[in-house]
């Protein structure tokens, strides 16, 4: 629950259908079409007859931005030339900021002649929205930082009546244009629960006629039950893609099924396969505050995961997810000794017995993996039912022979990390 | 109260959202620290029909009710004192009702509790608040506590907790986080390493609180009580540095131990979204790192590490009372709260006798069972009625042939015309206007000696015959001298020996067919015989024929004696009349429904007027 990145052509469509209703004048032609891996090149040129009779644009519409300077954009193509990119294109492995992924979706519009690339973003803060502007767009726009007009806007303002010429650099003979397409902008912005939007650049035709060439967005989730009509229709929700090259391991995706199909909270993130030190904590917060610890006392490179279990979760589904950890910190024995801290503050209202039952189950049902993987687990814990939730733990040390410590309030919240690194340290 | 208090031991809240464990949570609370008044004046729950309703909740062993309004504005109006607003309605009208509680004059603090409320919702409510001068904890918090006076709804757990944390009586830490979950970790770590919590508060971690981690600090700064300060920060934003800038310029002076979380985010891939909505770095400024060097260069006492937290805040509360700035705690044992019944019964402390006792069926599993049987195998194996009767009646798994015996008992008494007692009442009644169950039940209620009736009577005569070992002529002169009755079950209106009735006859080619043996069927037709011979409509009628083979069929299941007793004695016989007539009784109500019929009223030409 938070500001989500959307695609592109998700973003350019959302204005071209709200924009209009504040700045009649927009006339977006409105013609996007995306093309990915799977895509059938001939039928969409047949769907899209404009691709035949225009000149077009091709870039991927992944999230990463600084296309052209990673020669990943064609301008002015034919038809010809656009199926070759394609072609060129789809699928193949790039490296993006530094992350390795595959391009495997592009988005192609019409190509539209411009002299002047201009810079508008709408950001949010507390008490005010900021919308930027500048005269200097495209992708010198970071280096010319200092030619952007940044106009607070403050909470709640009626942007319709809002003097905005007035705080506005002068827009010269451009001002009939750029004010109304602003406000509208800002109106669809406001309407639609955007956190974020970024046009760069955008070009102003000869006749006058705004065209968005590149468009980032993210939108607020939360607002998405007010907004069944526009991008969380039911039917046709609009996507929140991961960042470029984000794959997810078949384990992350069985419990991120697991946490949309239940109330409570279960998430996963697995950083380092090899790493000697996985964690199974539960609440958000206190699984921050592990994962911290553990890369301030030096141990970030041997973490094997991110992830937390909250919101009382079942029983069952706390074995699931306990057997998924124990099923990676085990699935790449060596010779060093591994552990497996399962952390959490003191509980609201989860039951620890519960919950810790769960646990115990996964436990017991993979006591010669742990002993072949050496992993030794550290439990810290509180809440309701925390003496018989600890007692169950230790039990299960002692009849399975797993080097099980357990530990309850009265030990500080993170020092099992510093017995690891003790541990470490001795051996 | 003054301006840098939100809440006192006076503080009443009205609670938005009929949250029944919450409420008892605060009580519960309240009572551990002694309060005056129970901190809940009244409960909103815009579900409910009536304008007031009363919600009852101990305080301690007492039960006290807490009205519950249908409306805020009600609420408001007869609770003025009451400032602040717990607010529990969910992410999808936490905007509305809790603008409602900022524009209510006698309102001055909001809590949000809900999770996922739009980012622009929230801003526009803070707006309001600043605006108006109010306060907001939340969106996406548990709440927070005031120790020793006031707590929201599920702030610091079970009452357990609470008393380990020390959390009835104030200690001289204020303390604020972004996240609610940990704030039960700190509140007990709080009061292990010092003399524990005078306020504590989670702001909630959505990107745009309600209240900023500063404004609770700078609450706290001006708390004579409060003599120093915790805080926990969160990577993402840039709330932190309104605490720089505020101890910079001096206007925070009390001691502060700070930590802000997200220090891995370091090591984690880039964007990954941590636990709460606000927790990302979007510039440099925002990370864990920055925010907490900023910290330590200000004069904060930052950590280098979550780990040694407790380690700073109990040196730096050890010094402070070391300078005799502490002053010493009125400790007092916190009275215990009663122990619910239902918990004292899981943990076996308590027995109560049950006042039911029920042997022929049990909801409490996945399936209802029958007298054992599973409703799922039931419907699954496609049982019939008279087996399911078979199950609830007499806690048998009937044979085939018993269960087609009272299935076709069943069709035999399902209707009888419309003239009979039960079904010309049912139609009377129907045309009066009334509903099914009145109609219906003023026709069972003409169900008895003489309508109906003679199944049980028919069985209860020929089974004292035959236990008594009378024969036939015997039997008819004991009916005749002794009972001084007509045989029940003898004799018929219309049908007689040359004219019988095809209703008997089924029954007996049945009994004849299926039943083993059928000593009751064989005797009756023996008394039969003889009373046919005096007049030829004297014959066995269906109603006696049905209760006698009914004592042969429960003969044929090895029914014992005592056990067909006690058959007899529970009226089942008496049962099976009421079931199958219902069937027709029913139907003479819907005909008439249908038909729209109007009120039967008798005419006088069929009266006889006399005085």
């Amino acid at each position: 629950m938070a500001n989500k990145n959307i695609y592109e052509f998700d973003a350019k469509k959302l204005i071209a259908s709200e924009l209009p209703k504040y700045f009649p004048n927009f006339n977006y032609h409105n013609k996007l079409v995306v093309v990915d891996s799977d895509s059938d090149l001939e039928q969409i040129i047949s769907e899209n007859p404009w691709i035949n009779t225009e000149k077009v644009v091709i870039k991927p519409d992944q999230l990463f931005g600084k296309r052209g300077k990673a020669n990943l954009i064609l301008l002015d193509a034919t038809v010809d030339e656009m199926k070759e990119f394609c072609n060129k294109n789809l699928k193949r492995v790039c490296i993006i900021s530094g992350i390795e992924g595959e391009i495997n979706r592009l988005l192609v519009e019409p190509f539209v002649a411009h002299d002047k690339e201009y810079y508008i973003s709408i950001t949010t803060d507390r008490d005010m929205d900021y919308i930027h502007f500048s005269f200097e767009g495209g992708i010198f726009v970071e280096e010319n930082w200092d030619k952007v007009s940044h106009i607070p806007i403050p909470t709640g303002t009626d942007i319709m009546t809002f003097d905005l010429e007035n705080v506005m650099p002068d827009l010269g003979n451009l001002k009939d244009v750029l004010i109304p397409f602003i406000k509208g902008l800002y109106q669809v912005f406001i309407d639609q629960d955007f956190a974020f939007l970024e046009i760069n650049p955008f070009a102003i035709t000869d006749d006058k006629k705004i065209v968005p060439l590149d468009v980032k967005a993210k939108l607020d989730d939360t607002a998405a039950f007010l907004h069944l009509e526009t991008w969380a229709n039911p039917e046709k929700p609009f996507e929140f893609p991961g960042g470029f090259g984000q794959k997810l391991t078949p384990e992350e995706i069985m419990i991120r099924d697991l946490d949309e199909k239940t109330g409570a909270s279960l998430k996963l993130r697995i950083l380092n396969p090899n790493g000697h030190i996985w964690t199974m904590v539960a609440g958000g917060g206190a699984s921050v505050i592990y994962t911290d610890t553990i890369a301030d006392l030096g141990f970030g490179a041997e973490l094997g995961n991110y992830g937390e279990y909250s919101g009382n979760p079942s029983r069952e589904h706390t074995e699931i997810y306990a057997q998924t950890i124990i099923d990676l910190i085990t699935s790449i024995p060596d010779s060093k000794d591994k552990y497996l801290i399962i952390g959490g503050g003191i509980a609201n209202f989860t039951d620890v017995k519960a919950t810790f039952t769960g646990i115990v189950t996964a436990i017991k049902n993979s006591v010669d993996k742990l002993k072949t993987a050496k992993v030794k687990i550290y439990v810290r814990r509180g809440g309701p039912n925390e003496k018989q939730g600890l007692e169950l733990m230790r039990q299960v040390g002692e009849e399975t022979g797993i080097p099980i410590e357990v530990y309850d309030r009265y030990t500080h919240m993170t020092r099992v990390v510093d017995l690891i690194k003790r541990a470490e340290e001795s051996s | 109260m003054e301006d840098y208090d939100l809440f006192d031991r006076k503080t009443q809240a009205i609670i938005y959202g009929f949250q029944r464990n919450a409420i008892q949570r605060m009580l519960d609370f309240d009572f551990i620290c002694k309060r005056d008044t129970p901190s809940v004046a009244a409960v909103i729950n815009p579900t409910q029909t009536a304008a007031k309703a009363y919600h009852k909740v101990f305080l301690g062993s007492k039960e006290i009710v807490v009205p519950i309004y249908k409306t805020l504005k009600l609420a408001t109006t007869y609770h003025p004192e009451a400032d602040v607003v717990i607010n529990f309605s969910s992410f999808r009208s936490a905007y509305p009702t809790s603008k409602e509680a900022l524009e209510t004059p006698t309102v001055r603090t909001v809590v949000i509790i809900a999770e996922g409320m739009p980012e622009r919702y929230s801003r526009l409510l803070i707006k309001l608040a600043e605006e108006s001068n109010k306060h907001i904890i939340g969106p996406a918090t548990v709440g927070g506590i005031k120790a020793g006076a006031f707590k929201i709804g599920n702030t610091a757990g079970t009452i357990e907790n609470i008393v380990l944390s020390k959390l009835y009586r104030p200690g001289s830490v204020g303390f604020v986080s972004k996240s609610g979950g940990l704030s039960n970790e700190m509140n007990f770590m709080i009061s292990q390493t010092t003399d524990g919590i005078n306020e504590g508060v989670a702001i909630g971690g959505d990107r745009f609180p309600g209240s900023k981690l500063i404004d609770h600090l700078r609450r706290y700064e001006a708390n004579p009580k409060i003599k120093m300060l915790v805080a926990l920060g969160e990577i993402g934003g840039i709330d932190e540095y309104a605490i720089v800038d505020a101890l910079k310029n001096g206007t925070i002076k009390k001691p502060i131990v700070i930590w802000v979380a997200g220090t891995a985010a370091r090591i984690l891939p880039k964007g990954l979204q941590f636990g709460h909505a606000g927790a990302m770095a979007g510039s440099d400024r925002e990370t864990a790192e920055a925010k907490n060097q900023a910290l330590r260069d200000a004069g904060a006492i930052v950590p280098d590490s979550y780990e040694d937290l407790d380690k700073l805040i109990r040196k730096t509360f050890a010094k402070l009372k070391e300078e005799g700035i502490i002053e010493p705690i009125d400790e007092f044992e916190p009275p215990k709260i009663p122990l619910d019944f239902k918990d004292a019964v899981r943990l076996g402390l308590v027995r109560r006798p049950t006042d039911v006792v029920v042997s022929i069926s049990d909801d409490r599993g996945d399936v209802p069972t029958f007298a054992g049987v599973g409703l799922d195998s039931i419907v699954r194996d496609n049982k019939s009625i008279g087996y399911v009767i078979g199950l609830l009646w007499f806690k048998r798994k009937l044979p085939d042939f018993a269960h087609q015996f009272i299935e076709m008992v069943i069709k035999l008494t399902a209707d009888h015309g419309p003239a009979v007692s039960g079904a010309h009442n049912a139609i009377i009644t129907a045309r009066a206007g009334k509903d099914l169950m009145s109609s219906l039940a003023s026709g069972i209620l003409t169900i008895g000696p003489r309508f109906g009736g003679a199944i049980s009577d028919a069985a209860k005569y020929i089974r004292q015959a035959l236990q008594d070992k009378m024969n036939p002529p015997e039997f008819i002169a004991y009916m005749k001298d002794v009972a001084k009755i007509n045989i029940p079950g003898i004799g018929h209106r219309i049908k007689s020996v040359q004219n019988p009735d095809v209703r008997v006859q089924l029954l007996k080619e049945f009994v004849f067919k299926n039943f083993e043996k059928h000593p009751h069927l064989d005797y009756a037709l023996e008394v039969e015989k003889l009373t046919t011979s005096k007049r030829n409509n004297l014959i066995l009628n269906v109603d006696g024929c049905i209760g006698i083979t009914f004592l042969d069929l429960l003969e044929n299941l090895n029914f014992t004696k005592e056990e067909i007793d006690d058959v007899i004695y529970s009226e089942a016989l008496n049962g099976l009349f009421v079931l199958g007539r219902s069937i027709g009784m029913m139907g003479h109500f819907f005909d008439q429904k249908r038909q729209r019929a109007a009120l039967f009223r008798q005419p006088w030409d069929e009266i006889l007027f006399t005085d």
